[in-house]
């Protein structure tokens, strides 16, 4: 196995780990055979049109469902096995709003603090912090359902960072929000990347989210169609940009894998 | 914009953390109580419903059917006693049986909003957040009985005051009961509309097959059947185990079947939250599109 892409010389746990991984709901099959790995402090975007796979992958990583065939490993703990361990190196943003709409913004955040076992002067110091890391401060006092819908993403990346995981989930963080909060939000998790040396998958099927630097895994109806950095994908895919590339590998009927490996 | 310093963090080294202890697991603990109990002052609804329901009954059905229910000398009365006294026990319960399946409702609420995952992905062990919640659903029905009885009192309706005191471990073993079933219920509902399905499934019969309004002596009287059927009732145990704490005794079949009953539904509550092998998996029903 190897990383979509190794950061440095020496030989590193991965962040994430994906081994073989296929799920199916009943007779559906919703992840096929899904291999790929992330290394610390890189920015992966997980593309796939609506039905790819992306939300059940996110589900199997975050330990909601039981991997059953397969393995994923975050930073070498196995989340089948070892769920506490990998469990508190991962900070996991869900699709839906997860924010209880009738607490405040400080107890929403110290309610996720006490389920990390942080309580107390250290929960209210990484809140404060936090809020200011994602243009926030002043409003934790607000109701969340005070909030707009960018806002409240902002919120669920504070509480997603309280715990301090070294990996990150987003899944579909900004469907819904308008330009400015799109551009906002993906601002702060890439310079999360680049300052603090967290390693984020980024789920997403808005393709002007993603950058040359990134790195790709692709995802059609469960299958892996490509993995590699952004500039490798669309050059095996044959097509001139990423937008063509990510259409040409989503499109339904049959096509040949572009797997790539650095 | 400024990141928080995150001094055990280097790119490419696997991250240390601080090994769980009492105190971790202890703030765990309080944090998922206290959003319960603040959930609850938030909504005033329902915090008026679930004492106007008991109050009802106490004084518009206990008042019309005094003269017509007659209550003997039975244990732990020593007297006649009012049939206002008689049934509050059986409402204190009734209170602990809807606040239990409130709390299965307010999980599925929580399934289908979302809410539930920030709970589930928790690095702490899925008994120890299910057990936690269950004892955070637990202290707000026994907020809300005491809330009653202090009602009841001025009222008229009194208990030895020491029984007031007795009664506290009762509420405690029967709310466990009650918010396990209604968490083990909660496991098995898809959708909040399903939820109507308890109250005339499982409320309902709970309560009415149960020596909550009349004593079990008489049901035997009326109907053989019925009179087992209420023997098979957990609830029936959690009443008598009430009835009998308010005047500092212990009915240890109650107790035994009661505590016996808590096992039960949470091992099973457990066993269907864990995602390897419970209905969770089953029914894949935490949201998301594929």
């Amino acid at each position: 196995m190897q990383h979509v892409r190794t950061s440095g010389p020496r030989d590193e746990v991965a962040a994430l780990d994906v081994a073989g991984v296929s799920h199916s709901y009943g007779p559906k099959r919703a992840l096929n055979d899904v291999s790929f790995s992330i290394a610390p402090a890189t920015f992966t975007v997980l593309l796939g049109l609506n039905g790819a796979g992306k939300t059940t992958l996110f589900s199997l990583i975050s330990h909601l469902y039981d991997t059953r065939r397969g393995s994923i490993r975050i930073f070498g703990h196995d989340v089948s096995r070892a769920s506490g361990e990998a469990l508190r190196r991962v900070g996991i943003v869900f699709q839906a709003r997860t924010l209880d709409l009738d607490l405040s913004v400080h107890q929403n955040l110290s309610y996720h603090a006490s389920l990390h076992g942080i309580g107390g002067r250290e929960a209210r110091q990484r809140i404060a912090a936090l809020l200011d890391t994602v243009d926030m401060q002043g409003r934790q006092h607000d109701k969340a359902r005070s909030l707009s819908g960018g806002q409240m993403r902002r919120i669920e990346i504070a509480r997603a960072l309280l715990h301090r995981p070294s990996l990150l989930l987003l899944d579909e963080a900004t469907v819904g929000l308008d330009i400015q909060s799109r551009a906002g939000i993906l601002a702060t998790i890439r310079k999360l990347v680049e300052t603090e040396g967290i390693g984020v998958l980024w789920a997403t099927h808005l393709i002007d989210e993603v950058e040359d630097g990134d790195h790709a895994v692709v995802l059609r109806q469960g299958d892996l169609v490509a993995k590699g950095k952004v500039a490798d994908v669309v050059r095996a895919s044959g097509a001139g940009s990423i937008r063509d590339a990510f259409s040409k590998l989503s499109r339904i009927e049959p096509a040949g894998s572009a797997e790539i490996s650095p | 914009m400024s990141a928080p310093a995150m001094p055990e963090k280097v790119a490419g080294i696997m991250p240390r953390f601080e090994k769980f202890g009492l105190r971790h697991y202890l703030i765990c603990l309080k944090g998922v109580v206290l959003r319960e109990c603040l959930r609850f002052l938030h909504q005033r609804e329902r915090f008026i419903s679930s004492l106007v329901r008991p109050l009802i009954w106490l004084f518009i059905f206990a008042a019309g059917f005094r003269q017509v229910l007659g209550v003997s000398i039975i244990p732990p009365y020593k007297t006649y006693v009012l049939y206002e006294v008689y049934i509050t026990p059986g409402l204190c319960g009734m209170i602990l049986l809807f606040s239990g399946m409130q709390s299965s409702l307010s999980m599925v609420y929580d399934r289908e909003m979302g809410n539930m995952r920030t709970l589930l992905v928790s690095p702490f062990p899925r008994w120890f957040l299910l057990v936690s919640k269950m004892l955070a659903g637990v202290a707000v029905s026994i907020a809300q009985v005491y809330a009653f009885l202090i009602v009841a009192w001025f009222w008229g309706v009194k208990a030895p005051p020491l029984g007031y005191l007795m009664v506290l471990p009762a509420l405690f073993l029967s709310g466990m009961m009650l918010c396990a079933l209604g968490m083990l219920l909660s496991s098995m509902i898809k959708q909040l509309e399903n939820f109507a399905g308890i109250m005339n499934f499982v409320i309902f019969p709970g309560y009415f097959a149960s020596p909550a309004l009349y004593p079990l002596w008489r049901i035997q009287e009326a109907s053989p059947l019925l009179y087992k059927i209420c023997l098979a009732n957990p609830f029936t145990y959690a009443v008598e185990l009430i009835r009998f704490a308010f005047y500092g005794q212990v009915d240890w079949l109650s107790l035994g079947v009661v505590a016996g009953c808590t096992l039960l539904f949470l091992a099973a509550a457990i066993i269907a939250y864990d995602p390897s092998r419970g209905l969770m998996t089953r029914k894949q029903d935490t949201g998301g599109n594929a």
